[in-house]
């Protein structure tokens, strides 16, 4: 962690479901800080770490019950947050860039629009203005030909493309954390990897900080400083990236087992067993 | 979508081959291509060419009328009364010897500016009701659409009645009473598309961008609901026609001497044995008027609706 004061403080989060079956527990009791650094959420399909993001923004789809002990940002506390002031904080100070571009753009906007409008929903500037700035970040995402996709629909891109668009987007207000919910999942590994390093060349120029979520325990080791390893909505291991071979917890260790390996002697990878004490974490 | 070969004699052979290119050189045409498809569609429906035919020649009509008219439509000449068609008046004089050719001529006007207040109203009202609705929903979702539930379960000619009544007879009114009759449909349509739409990711991005609800409303969801609702006021300008020829008729739409059909017809109503022109010619006239819509509104439906 780094010295200064953490950007976001979290604390025992917990997001649940009430269904007419009963409550399902989403997240239960999640507790993380995030400074000016790159922390990176890991964990299996269900295990909360996409809400655990949605939850800093209070994006949780009703009827999702957030409570927590401490959710402050800067110092304020978005739990109790008026509906007026997050406004302010989303998108200004933190920001999302979600999964897939295919539909996280609208469809019958274009592009230029798109970004302009984020830009401008936060700052007085005049449209001549927006529409520069939004050139200015087109080009920083490494699009070619910024006047040209400036004019685009969303369909008429690629998915890096849009992936790229939507970073530009999430990026031009200049926030301060960037939640980053598996921005990389729907594209081509041979994308992916020039998405993250825009992302992080970005990122690191600006001083955010950023969460990464993902499921790819490879890729988060590479690109992130910290890592939380979860499983059924709780932290189950935290650690440093670098020390992600010397992890302790079974699941983690399960899970780094069960990659194969290109100089792999192993005859058979290993399954992961499920251990019900895990559970109780 | 393949491109196609007309023998139709549609502009010529360059300009055709110019827009039909499997490599468009720019954007512009490539999107001037989509459109020339998109036209050429249209085309092949020749209900759909029938009915814009009928629109347009209405138009024409409602333009040109003081000088198409053979008379004056106010005029009356009461020693020619009633008289049949003839090479005169082609389409017979009415109870005050005016000529029925130059007041439908001149009533086109009329149910044209009708058509076009209504269309410019109703559907608007009716998609803010409905994406307000459809996007707060909760207690504002149920207090508007039982609103309009309530508005949906009178008779549209009814209430538009009551209206008419309630605020006295003239055409400005009718057009209010057939507008406030109308957008329940509309919102209930927006209202679908709304719910569909509030809970993808594009419109999720724009929240945690911080945008307020009014800006989410008017900026993103609105221009997704509005190709649907085109598509449905089209095919909904025969039943205004109808309904303003209606209050017309039961004299609360335009009054005399204006030439609005409808009034035209309950003139002729008391002729309707022995003279039976008066009231049949500007019957007609509806009656073509509202197929020639509702032909139009089929075919465009073919082009514009993505669901289609």
């Amino acid at each position: 962690m780094t010295n200064e004061k953490p950007l976001l403080e979290v604390e025992n989060l917990r997001i649940s479901f009430p269904t007419r079956t009963g409550v399902t527990q989403a997240v239960r009791g999640v507790s993380f800080s995030v400074g000016r650094e790159k922390l990176g959420i890991v964990g299996e399909s269900g295990s909360g770490k996409s809400m655990t993001g949605r939850a800093i923004l209070r994006l949780v789809p009703s009827p999702g019950v957030v409570t927590a002990d401490k959710v402050s940002f800067q110092g304020e506390d978005l739990l109790t947050a008026s509906e007026k002031r997050l406004r302010d904080i989303r998108g200004r100070r933190i920001s999302m860039v979600m999964q897939d571009p295919k539909f996280s753009l609208n469809p019958v906007m274009t592009i230029g629009a798109q970004i302009a409008e984020a830009y401008r929903v936060h700052s007085s500037a005049g449209k001549a203005e927006a529409r520069r700035r939004a050139l200015e970040m087109l080009e920083a995402v490494r699009i070619r030909n910024p006047e040209r996709v400036y004019g685009l629909y969303p369909h008429e891109v690629s998915g890096g493309m849009g992936q790229r668009i939507m970073i530009a987007m999430m990026l031009i207000p200049n926030p301060d954390l960037l939640i980053a919910d598996e921005p990389t999942s729907a594209l081509d590994v041979t994308v992916q990897m020039q998405v993250l390093a825009i992302m992080d060349e970005l990122c690191s120029k600006r001083g955010m900080g950023m969460i990464f979520v993902s499921h790819d325990l490879n890729l988060v080791a590479s690109f992130c400083d910290r890592i939380l390893i979860m499983y059924a909505g709780r932290v189950v291991e935290t650690c440093r990236a670098s020390e992600l071979h010397e992890a302790k917890h079974p699941y983690t260790r399960g899970l780094l087992d069960s990659l194969p390996r290109l100089d792999d002697t192993r005859p058979e990878l290993p399954v992961l067993t499920r251990d019900p004490a895990w559970l109780e974490g | 979508m393949t491109v196609q070969t007309h023998s139709n004699a549609a502009g010529d052979g360059g300009l055709r081959a110019w827009l039909t290119t499997e490599t468009p050189l720019s954007r512009r045409q490539a999107r001037l291509g989509r459109a020339y498809l998109g036209w050429l569609t249209f085309t092949r429906n020749k209900l759909a060419m029938i009915g814009l035919g009928i629109v347009l020649l209405l138009v024409v009509m409602a333009a040109l009328a003081p000088w198409l008219a053979p008379y004056d439509p106010y005029t009356q000449d009461l020693s020619n009364r009633l008289m049949p068609p003839s090479a005169a008046n082609w389409l017979g004089t009415d109870a005050f010897g005016r000529d029925i050719l130059s007041r439908i001529l001149y009533g086109s006007r009329l149910t044209l500016m009708i058509v076009a207040l209504v269309a410019v109203t109703a559907p608007v009202a009716g998609l803010l009701i409905g994406t307000v609705a459809g996007y707060l929903g909760g207690w504002v979702d149920t207090v508007l659409m039982r609103v309009t539930d309530i508005f949906l379960a009178f008779p549209k000619l009814i209430l538009a009645l009551a209206f008419v009544s309630a605020l006295g007879p003239g055409i400005e009114n009718a057009i209010i009473a057939i507008a406030i009759t109308s957008w329940p449909p509309y919102a209930r349509i927006a209202r679908a598309e709304t719910i569909t739409i509030r809970k993808s990711d594009f419109i999720n991005a724009v929240r945690l961008q911080g945008a307020s609800k009014v800006r989410i409303i008017l900026g993103h969801v609105v221009p997704l609901c509005s190709s649907s609702l085109i598509v449905r006021v089209t095919l909904d300008m025969a039943g205004i026609i109808l309904t303003a020829a209606g209050l017309g008729f039961l004299g609360l739409g335009a009054q005399p001497p204006a030439p609005e059909w409808g009034a035209m017809i309950a003139t002729g109503r008391q002729y309707v044995l022995e003279q039976w022109w008066v009231a049949t010619m500007p019957g007609i006239a509806i009656f073509v008027v509202s197929l020639g819509f509702n032909l139009l509104g089929d075919g465009l439906r073919d082009v514009l609706d993505p669901k289609g």
